[in-house]
């Protein structure tokens, strides 16, 4: 048995330690917000905080979790700045299918959290690993500047 | 435009006769069901019967639902793949009901072609761009009769004429009483009203919601909390996962398998064999209780396959093979005035062959299905795009009624046309696997899942194609001929809408966009060639066949006004007065992109340049304007690309921008890097390390200029993707003097 604590609280997940944490949070624990994109760390849909640190669930297996606290979209709310980040997603509406737009959430909160007020070199550096294929770059791009404005407006 | 015309009337024509053959397989399975209820076509509900749904619900017709609580539930019958249908068919909806926008929600319909057919198409499916086009009546009505009964309802509570009342957000007003009742309050009265036979719906300067700016997308909330619901995050009770094992080459048969290695996997209950429906042969797939025990059991197969029937070419060898073909007559698609003796006689002649590779639609959401086979029926959850025809497909492998084929439409991570597919591939594969779990006793709901290796050689391409062109120009440069000879497989050939879209060996879908190309010419020759040995499947993806002809096309425009020494919007302007609407987005675009003035240079060693190109397709007509900057290195940038739309009345116009902006990097994707190619006949590609698809990084800056219309509303899925990759790749020459004839550019530019 593996415990994993997730969201706040903890599971105990009967798995092999070479599961990936993605399909431990879907299909063990049932949280279905985290995304299949690649199964290689390469399109970031699968994106979840380790202690904070964005981290691609795809490619981590259970066993690397150690005590870390791991987060995913259904409580990223709870943080003052994942919750500015989907705020500014929805008044933009940046979403269309819908399906890397965790990925997006968990990568652009993380980005924020470590760095209040990114340019646009530090968003590239922190979202090209976040592939969507309907290609909502543009609106991603205004709403993470969009809720650095307002959480730098909150703290000021 | 002729093409077009021809296109909706076949699929109309085919969609009739696929009705007929439903229904007729409808009424015999259905004998002693409440059938009658389903007999108004357009709305689909019979005027006689009450008007209520479950739990003191007002559910007037197919398309809409008041609860007493006063939320208004709008039933898509298109699906939400990311193109804001749920969000534009609730639009047409609450515009006439006069609802509150924030108490309005969005349900997608179930299968059930009588009430939920696409008008356009005859049966019920998403596609072609067309589905608010073909809404815009259907689901006005739906709301204006939804709201005629709540008047209704409210005069008789008022005691009051219903020409005194309105209508507000939601809330039914007397204004000379100051009196006012919700639409919740009046849902189970309402219920009880006849429907209208006839309803007026509003004039447009009357619209509150149509065409405003912003009403805030349906979906939105949903996909920023991870509750939205996809076929891949479907739990059912004692629900197993399986994962099939294809061949790495079309066409291989299974001859062996051993599975003892993959049994051993903890979590996997079983590997099933089944006979695949569309593929040669038995495939075989591996069933287990979580998915990573269904991908591990599955890798651990040993599998043998006969690959003599298999399609074994290389691209290099497809590409001899085609370019071939382009030197030889292929089989008339148009033939106007005389283009041979106009290239005779030509002072400059243009000669250029355009090459596209097969690609992938890579939707983020690898292809999966639900199915949940009970004794008399089966319950199908999916992001369903195609019903009627997967309804029908289903129904003859599990021999069932297609109405008891239900099929549950959820959202889907993407499509690009995939999850149309023209045979039902995954959905009969889906199918097909929980036949044969049940057939060797393992009795459950089936998720079948892809990963992103098996969506990405599982087939159903984009064409590879080849296109040879000749234009002649006169000694002033006027166009005086244009032939062009394509070569690429047929997508409709050999499914179900053969009959209706391929005329003479031509399917339209393969020349559409070039078989009536809008520039003015004297002498149009367009040739086909359509190889039918290739043993890779193909399919539609996000523009069918403008994908290529609108690069191809596009291009030598560009070709031609470069060779006549001409500006090439004013030389594309001047050839397109007989379409006034294609000139109107090309003028958009270059007044809002300052075509006229000088583009702003680069840092040292960087070129700059301007590209343009215009197309129609889906009865939408877009005009890009693309700025590049190249670097001494061979390094492409798209910097900006500013583009002009004419969708006829625009319903929600900041949907429409959204799609225009992701048309763009959808196509640029394939401008700049997507590939697919073949050895020996296996795919080589296999992930998004190595098919790459646009990264943020890349997206460039841009600005949607919308053209006022009144006209019928067209649709916008699609067509943000032709122009693009010529525009790019003609402000590469702009910026250059290299021109790129081959997709994607990849490292052309790095000499």
């Amino acid at each position: 048995m593996t415990t994993l604590t997730i969201n706040g609280q903890t599971h105990e997940v009967d798995a092999p330690a070479d599961m990936p944490l993605l399909w431990a949070i879907r299909d063990l624990v049932g949280f279905t917000g985290t995304k299949y994109g690649c199964g290689r760390g390469l399109c970031g849909a699968c994106t979840v905080h380790l202690d904070g640190q964005a981290s691609r669930s795809c490619i981590t297996p259970i066993a690397a979790v150690g005590d870390r606290e791991i987060t995913t979209i259904e409580a990223i709310g709870d943080d003052p700045t994942g919750a500015s980040v989907q705020k500014a997603w929805r008044e933009l509406d940046v979403v269309q299918c819908g399906y890397c737009q965790s990925g997006q959430i968990m990568s652009a909160t993380a980005l924020l959290q470590g760095n209040p007020e990114p340019d646009d070199s530090a968003i590239d550096g922190a979202m090209s690993g976040n592939l969507c294929r309907c290609a909502t770059y543009v609106r991603i791009r205004d709403a993470i500047q969009e809720a650095a404005a307002s959480l730098g407006q909150e703290v000021s | 435009m002729h093409v077009l015309k021809q296109h909706a009337q076949s699929r109309a024509a085919a969609a009739l006769s696929t009705v007929n053959v439903s229904r007729r397989g409808f009424m015999k399975g259905s004998a002693g069901l409440a059938l009658g209820l389903y007999i108004a076509p357009l709305l689909g509900r019979d005027s006689r019967a009450r008007a209520a749904g479950d739990n003191g619900e007002f559910a007037p017709n197919a398309f809409v639902r008041v609860t007493p609580e006063g939320e208004v539930v709008v039933i898509a019958k298109h699906i939400e793949m990311g193109q804001g249908t749920y969000t534009g068919l609730a639009t047409l909806v609450a515009e006439e009901l006069d609802a509150d926008w924030a108490s309005v929600r969005v349900e997608g319909a179930p299968a059930n072609t009588q009430r939920y057919q696409n008008l356009a198409f005859g049966i019920q499916g998403t596609g072609g761009s067309t589905s608010i086009a073909n809404s815009f009546e259907q689901m006005r009505q739906a709301g204006a009769k939804a709201r005629a009964m709540l008047v209704a309802a409210a005069a008789e509570r008022l005691d009051v004429s219903p020409g005194s009342l309105g209508v507000h957000r939601g809330r039914v007003i007397h204004e000379a009483s100051g009196r006012e009742l919700g639409f919740g309050e009046l849902a189970e009265a309402a219920a009880d009203q006849p429907v209208p036979d006839e309803v007026t719906l509003k004039s447009p300067e009357r619209f509150t919601l149509i065409g405003k700016q912003r009403l805030m997308r349906q979906d939105s909330p949903a996909k920023t909390d991870g509750s939205a619901r996809f076929t891949q995050d479907v739990q059912l009770d004692g629900m197993l996962i399986a994962v099939p094992a294809h061949p790495a080459r079309f066409g291989s048969r299974l001859t062996g398998v051993d599975d003892a290695e993959a049994l051993e996997v903890p979590g996997v209950v079983a590997s099933v064999r089944f006979p695949s429906p569309t593929r040669d042969g038995d495939l075989v797939a591996v069933l287990a209780t979580n998915t990573w025990a269904a991908i591990k059991g599955r890798d651990a197969l040993a599998l043998e396959w006969d690959d003599s029937q298999a399609f074994t070419m290389s691209s290099e060898a497809m590409e001899a093979d085609y370019r071939e073909r382009a030197g030889r007559p292929g089989d008339t698609v148009t033939d106007r005035g005389d283009a041979a003796a106009a290239l005779d006689e030509a002072a400059q002649v243009i000669e250029a062959d355009y090459v596209v590779p097969y690609l992938a639609h890579a939707a983020m959401e690898p292809l999966n299905c639900v199915v949940d086979l009970q004794d008399d029926h089966v319950n199908i959850l999916n992001g369903e795009q195609w019903q009627t025809l997967d309804q029908q497909a289903v129904a003859k492998l599990l021999d069932l009624p297609p109405e008891q084929v239900r099929i549950q439409q959820l959202f889907a991570g993407g499509s690009f046309g995939r999850r149309a597919n023209p045979i039902s591939d995954y959905v009969l594969e889906a199918a097909a696997i929980a036949k044969a779990a049940r057939d060797q006793g393992q009795a459950a709901p089936i998720k079948m899942v892809w990963t992103r290796e098996d969506d990405t050689r599982g087939g159903h391409y984009r064409p590879f194609n080849y296109h040879r062109a000749r234009l002649a120009l006169d000694a002033d440069g006027n166009l005086t001929a244009w032939h062009q000879r394509l070569v690429g497989q047929s997508i409709l050939t050999g499914t179900a809408m053969e009959s209706a879209m391929v005329k003479d060996g031509i399917d339209a879908t393969s020349v559409e966009g070039v078989a009536d190309l809008a520039y003015g010419v004297p002498s149009l020759s367009v040739e086909l060639h359509t190889p039918k040995e290739i043993g890779v499947p193909v399919q539609w993806w996000r523009s069918v066949g403008h994908t290529h002809t609108g690069f191809s096309t596009e291009s030598l425009i560009d070709e031609a006004a470069v060779a006549a020494g001409r500006d090439p919007y004013q030389y594309r302007r001047e050839r397109l007065d007989q379409h006034p609407r294609w000139q109107g987005v090309l003028d958009l675009a270059a007044e809002k992109a300052g075509w006229s003035t000088p583009l702003e240079g680069g840092a040292e060693g960087v070129k700059r340049g301007r590209g343009i190109a215009v197309h129609e397709s889906f009865a939408s007509y877009v005009a890009q304007v693309a700025e590049v900057s190249v670097d001494a290195d061979g390094r492409l940038k798209v910097d900006r690309v500013v583009c002009a739309v004419d969708c006829g009345l625009a319903i929600n116009p900041d949907v429409i921008r959204a799609q225009m902006e992701g048309g763009i990097g959808f196509a640029l994707a394939a401008a700049l890097h997507s590939e697919l190619t073949l050895d020996d006949g296996q795919v080589q590609q296999s992930n998004f390390h190595d098919f790459q698809v646009l990264r943020l990084n890349e997206m460039p800056e841009i600005e949607v200029h919308i053209v006022p219309s009144a006209e019928a509303p067209t649709g916008v899925g699609e067509p943000g993707v032709p122009p693009l990759a010529p525009a790019v790749t003609n402000a590469i020459f702009a910026a250059t003097g290299q021109r790129i004839r081959r997709l994607p550019i990849a490292n052309q530019l790095r000499g």
